[in-house]
């Protein structure tokens, strides 16, 4: 790596009010090499980022590009230095076609002005030639999965000639054969001579995509090292600062009576024909590609949407299609993919948002009893260790990990007898992670059944007691604990099982 | 997901959900012009006079002012915006421009007043939405009740009556050239000018872009303020020049004549197809909205119906055309889904 960084940050602080997200932290990303950023929520990644991409200035320190000081007033000027960003969520204009979110602000023109769309056809036409993709230029954003999403994103890095290309957390929705796209892609990029900062909370994928990681723990700068000779724990107990116990601790137990039976559940477009049973004191994970029709189950079991076909029996009772409340007085409890669009009320406070499910019994005469909510709020608050400064703060100022404990706080105070968890750790730091397995497996040992939707595979080998695989909307596996491999499960998540 | 499994021809697939999806966007105009017929020739059917050149004549010029307007509210709602003012606007120009023009002011610079006070209104409304970040709706609720009271105070209850005004300006208001009058040719010069540039021009593009999704547009180095300011100086802009056509065309005005009006022209541009929520639609739709809410009103008094029948029957299109929005959007996208799944 000889001549000056790409792109660096020296002695960068940042602080918003009284919390210091940077402290003092250096990073030098060189052409062609891919530069992990590791740290638990709340290190500090997210704020690094931004300051990457002009969305914050620094407090002191420098932002360096090719060795010079710069300063970005705002997101334009980073993009203009060509620092591209993809964020976690794909920022796409729906409305607008792939080739007009590609060319924004940049399109081709003709003489006089205007936009020559042929041009600009032709040429998102070649970017995606040049990924080695297929998608259409001309085809409205709205309805991309979300790994096309984030193609179109670098296709639009790669046409503004991105020298540095920053990921924040580009896998956490995407599927195995969507990752691996993904990595050609950026492997392709790297050999170019773009510098890639990648951020990911699946440290195998650090390991085989990444040269170097530098790591942030509450703020600071930990280390920049190169990833050849790390191994996971070395990597985990600088991001943590201790060591961890094993991340999946599920306890054996043993199977009571069946507490959720699901047969020949159909509802048309999503899936087809699924059946299957969840036993007191199982977790049975739902495992299979983004897409697969996993959460529409898990919503449609819940009566959040309709089936067309098939039944679903809680505890030998069948429950009416279509009705939440149905199923929450049958026992039922979703925690859904999406804690900041369906778990959680951003604006209301951690006690608020506890008490959402048990507003009926938080009744005392015809109005909510705040100390009851409060006194909920704090018994639960403490059963799952929850990281908070007041109860009665919003739950938007908590950490992604903390605020999937609010959201399961909520429900767990329901006391259901089956708990459908839909990516319990999605976006969660290692740490806050292992908390949530314990406590999925504590659950299980008290006799609720657990159905957990997940795509991280360790965590569904690590964690179920059955494995099913579902694969374009069919069940296509079932997997006891015993048979359950990286391979077996991926097979039939990708239908090539027989 | 979808391309890297190497499905049977992609691009055909992609194309032809393409063409799905544009046929819903060019249905949505087409349906409008459909009910337009259909309206025209069951109305003229019953009546043979509703097609006689006076007839539409009448509707042309009663749908000039409502389109224009139209076409400027259009551009600040393709920004996830409203503008609640126009009304007012129209009637503190109409009636600001006629006490001048009584007094004595000639024909330009009573017109540059005109638009110069829409502009300044406009001005007022886009500052404090895009700047001070205040939701436009109570924003624009909020000036349209100022520059109201504005007009009252100015006015102390008196009239301009059409006799003070000059003939030039009348003749503006109910002239024609080669047999179309003045007022529909200025709308269609406006509204063909507003829509090309929507379309063809990188910053008109732009306004979709902050309709469609306002952080990817700060994200992708989009001027979204200045955009949004922009789109408002221009609902004021058009909502001062159809204050002076309102003069021009009526004569005889007081302080508040637009009165209400600020409803009638965001239904005419939900009608005509423009997304409530931004991102989507033309000024062409806003304009066609225009002119179907007032061939409507024209076909009901040839109809002999109740005029207050009108309100009704433009509520229940809104209903309807934002139903069928709903349904068609929600059709797509699961079609789009089956396709990427199946394809």
């Amino acid at each position: 790596m000889s001549g000056p960084p790409t792109l660096a940050l020296a002695n960068v602080s940042k602080s918003f009010g009284a919390v210091r997200a940077l402290r003092d932290v250096s990073l030098e990303l060189f052409p062609g090499e891919a530069h992990a950023l590791a740290g638990e929520n709340g290190a500090g990644k997210s704020t690094l980022v931004k300051t990457l991409a002009g969305v914050h200035r620094p407090d002191s320190g420098q932002v360096l590009l090719g060795g010079e000081p710069v300063t970005f007033a705002g997101p334009a000027d980073a993009q203009q230095a060509g620092v591209a960003v993809i964020y976690q969520e794909p920022t796409l204009f729906p409305d607008l076609s792939v080739a007009e979110n590609i060319f924004m602000g940049r399109q081709p023109r003709t003489s006089l002005g205007r936009i020559d769309r042929k041009a600009m056809h032709a040429q998102a036409r070649r970017l995606f030639e040049r990924l080695g993709v297929t998608l259409d230029p001309e085809q409205p954003a709205r309805g991309l999965s979300i790994a096309d999403q984030q193609l179109v994103e670098i296709a639009k890095a790669i046409s503004r000639d991105a020298r540095v290309l920053v990921m924040d957390e580009p896998t956490a929705a995407l599927s195995g054969n969507e990752v691996a796209r993904l990595f050609s892609v950026v492997e392709a990029l790297r050999e170019q001579g773009c510098a890639i900062l990648f951020i990911s909370h699946r440290l195998d994928e650090i390991f085989s995509l990444c040269q170097r990681v530098t790591t942030l723990r509450d703020g600071a700068w930990i280390a920049s090292e190169p990833v050849e000779g790390l191994t996971h724990d070395d990597l985990i107990r600088r991001m943590v600062g201790r060591d961890l116990d094993a991340l999946y601790p599920k306890q054996d137990t043993t199977a009571g009576e069946v507490a959720l039976q699901v047969e020949r559940l159909t509802r048309e477009g999503y899936f087809t024909d699924v059946s299957f049973q969840v036993r007191r004191g199982e977790i049975v994970a739902l495992a299979g590609l983004v897409g697969a029709g996993r959460s529409e189950v898990a919503r449609a079991v819940f009566g959040i949407d309709r089936w067309d076909a098939g039944s679903v029996t809680v505890a030998g009772r069948p429950l009416p299609a279509g009705s939440p409340t149905a199923a929450m007085g049958a026992g039922l409890a979703l925690v859904p993919e999406d804690r900041r669009q369906q778990g959680l009320v951003m604006e209301l406070s951690i006690e608020r948002n506890i008490g959402l499910t048990g507003l009926r019994s938080l009744r005392r005469g015809v109005t909510i009893s705040r100390a009851a909510e409060r006194d909920r709020a704090r018994d639960w608050a403490l059963r799952l260790q929850l990281k908070f400064g007041r109860l009665s703060d919003g739950v938007g100022v908590l950490s992604g990990g903390n605020q999937q404990k609010v959201v399961l706080a909520k429900w767990l105070a329901t006391e259901p007898s089956v708990l459908i968890v839909d990516e319990p750790t999605r976006g969660i730091d290692v740490g806050t992670k292992a908390e949530v397995h314990r406590l999925l497996s504590e659950l299980a040992g008290q006799g609720i059944a657990v159905l957990m939707i997940s795509s991280d595979l360790p965590e569904v080998l690590g964690m179920a007691d059955r494995v099913l695989v579902m694969h374009e909307g069919r069940l296509t596996a079932e997997i006891s604990r015993a048979e359950a491999t990286e391979e077996s499960v991926m097979s039939a998540a990708t239908g090539r099982a027989a | 997901m979808t391309t890297a499994a190497a499905p049977p021809e992609p691009a055909v697939r992609a194309r032809s959900a393409r063409n799905l999806v544009d046929l819903v966007f060019r249905a949505r105009e087409l349906s409008l012009v459909i009910a337009l017929a259909a309206l025209v020739a069951i109305t003229a059917g019953v009546n043979g006079n509703f097609l006689s050149g006076q007839g539409i004549e009448d509707i042309l010029l009663n749908t000039a002012i409502l389109a224009l307007l139209a076409v400027g509210q259009s551009l600040v709602v393709i920004t996830r915006n409203l503008d609640l003012s126009v009304g007012s606007v129209v009637g503190l120009v109409a009636f600001v421009t006629g006490d001048m023009l009584a007094s004595g002011w000639g024909m330009v610079p009573g017109i540059v007043l005109g638009v110069a006070i829409g502009a300044v209104c406009g001005l007022l409304n886009g500052l404090l939405v895009s700047f001070c970040r205040v939701p436009a709706l109570v924003v624009t609720l909020g000036t349209l009740y100022v520059i109201q009271g504005v007009g009252h105070f100015i006015a102390h209850g008196r009239q301009i009556n059409a006799v003070d005004l000059p003939p030039g300006l009348l003749s503006l208001g109910n002239g024609s050239v080669l047999g179309i009058p003045y007022l529909p040719l200025i709308t269609l010069v406006v509204m063909l000018a507003i829509g090309y540039y929507l379309r063809s021009y990188p910053s008109g593009r732009e306004f979709y872009a902050i309709g469609s999704s306002p952080e990817a547009a700060g994200l992708a180095g989009v001027p979204v303020r200045r955009r949004i300011l922009v789109a408002y100086l221009v609902s004021g802009c058009l909502a001062g020049l159809a204050g002076v056509l309102w003069l021009a065309r009526f004569g005889t005005v007081i302080a508040d004549s637009a009165n209400g009006w600020e409803l009638l022209v965001i239904s005419a541009v939900v009608v005509g197809g423009v997304a409530i929520t931004g991102g989507v639609g033309s000024v062409y739709g806003a304009a066609l909205g225009a002119l179907l809410l007032t061939t409507i009103g024209s076909a009901l008094v040839v109809l002999r119906v109740n005029p207050f029948w009108q309100q009704a029957i433009t509520g229940a299109l809104l209903l309807l055309a934002i139903s069928v929005d709903r349904v068609l959007a929600l059709r797509v996208a699961r079609l789009l889904r089956r396709r990427s799944r199946h394809g």
